[in-house]
């Protein structure tokens, strides 16, 4: 494998570590949302908000609208990936700067 | 740092409003500037605001027990320069304001300034200062957009300190609170998206160099 390989897998490894550790280490927790623990501190003062969501899909709905965003991103991200891989074979030879 | 629908007080949602529609109004001229001057980056934007609809549909878990997710307007903003997230995070904030329930439109222009702006910005910032110390691209990417990713979740924490400030602390008080709910949080997080932001930058120079150099983003000498 190349250094360049290398040096990216590890890059791929480490932020897998970055989110498998608190699983592990933390599993008794629910790891409620931030937002939503923000928002349970400011329903414990008098506040009370103005203004509802004018659509709010049910937790099962959004779970999916939440995997088509990041399938959405992650499709256009490998079409970007792969239109510029292609582009730089078929370019000639000259255009290639070192390795 | 998605404010809730509502949790700001109508004054606070229009000023944050009011401090962002200028921001995102130059930051849609700048992506029909860059566009129409540079038709040959238009991949590239597209890959700026594919990350960021990624990484902001990503919650992962903390080690505070809580779970949060990444921003991804740092690579944008150093492609690209700050005024183009500025439209392309609030882009992806309204998408999740109005089909997720996430955020919200009286919310939207807080939330925008967090993210599609203070983020960028410091991303840019940061970005720039460390090539100018003489770091190398992937240092300078890295610390650009796990700052970019920190600084987001700090203004939010900020901004909803002086919406709801404590009744005994008042508003440093509130600030400790809300600090502690994300930016303690989000650490781990910033750190998450700055090695992924180095993965995708380290990619783009290995397939697509030329525009690349054309943004002004070059590799250091002592990099392979």
């Amino acid at each position: 494998m190349s250094r360049f390989s290398l040096v990216n897998w590890l890059l791929v490894v480490g932020v897998v570590l970055l989110a498998a550790v608190p699983l592990v280490i933390g599993s008794d927790t629910e790891f409620a949302g931030a937002d939503g623990v923000a928002v349970e501190r400011i329903d414990e003062s008098d506040y009370r908000p103005w203004f509802a969501p004018l659509f709010a899909p049910s937790p099962e709905t959004a779970s999916g609208l939440f995997a088509m965003q990041a399938a959405i991103g992650g499709g256009v991200l490998g079409y970007v990936f792969g239109v510029a891989r292609t582009r730089r074979r078929n370019a000639p030879p000259p255009a290639d700067p070192p390795a | 740092m998605h404010i809730a629908e509502g949790y700001l007080p109508p004054l606070h949602a229009l000023a944050w409003t009011a401090v962002a529609a200028p921001f995102v109004v130059h930051g849609a001229r700048a992506v029909v500037r860059q566009v129409r001057e540079e038709p040959e980056t238009r991949l590239l934007l597209g890959a700026a605001g594919a990350f960021t609809f990624v990484l902001s549909a990503l919650k992962l878990p903390s080690v505070t027990g809580s779970s949060s997710h990444p921003t991804g307007t740092g690579l944008g903003a150093i492609l690209f320069r700050p005024p183009v997230m500025a439209l392309l995070g609030t882009i992806v904030l309204t998408f999740q304001a109005l089909l997720l329930a996430h955020g919200g439109i009286t919310t939207l222009g807080a939330n925008a300034v967090s993210m599609a702006v203070v983020g960028p910005w410091v991303a840019y910032g940061v970005y720039a200062l460390v090539r100018r110390l003489g770091g190398g691209l992937s240092a300078a990417v890295f610390l650009a957009a796990a700052l970019a990713d920190l600084s987001t979740y700090c203004t939010t924490a900020v901004q909803l300190a002086l919406a709801h400030p404590d009744p005994a602390s008042g508003v440093p008080g509130a600030l400790a609170e809300f600090i502690a709910i994300f930016a303690v949080t989000q650490v781990p997080l910033a750190v998450s998206e700055g090695l992924l932001t180095v993965l995708v930058v380290r990619l783009l120079t290995r397939v697509s160099p030329a525009e690349l150099a054309r943004l002004g983003i070059r590799p250091a000498r002592q990099e392979a």
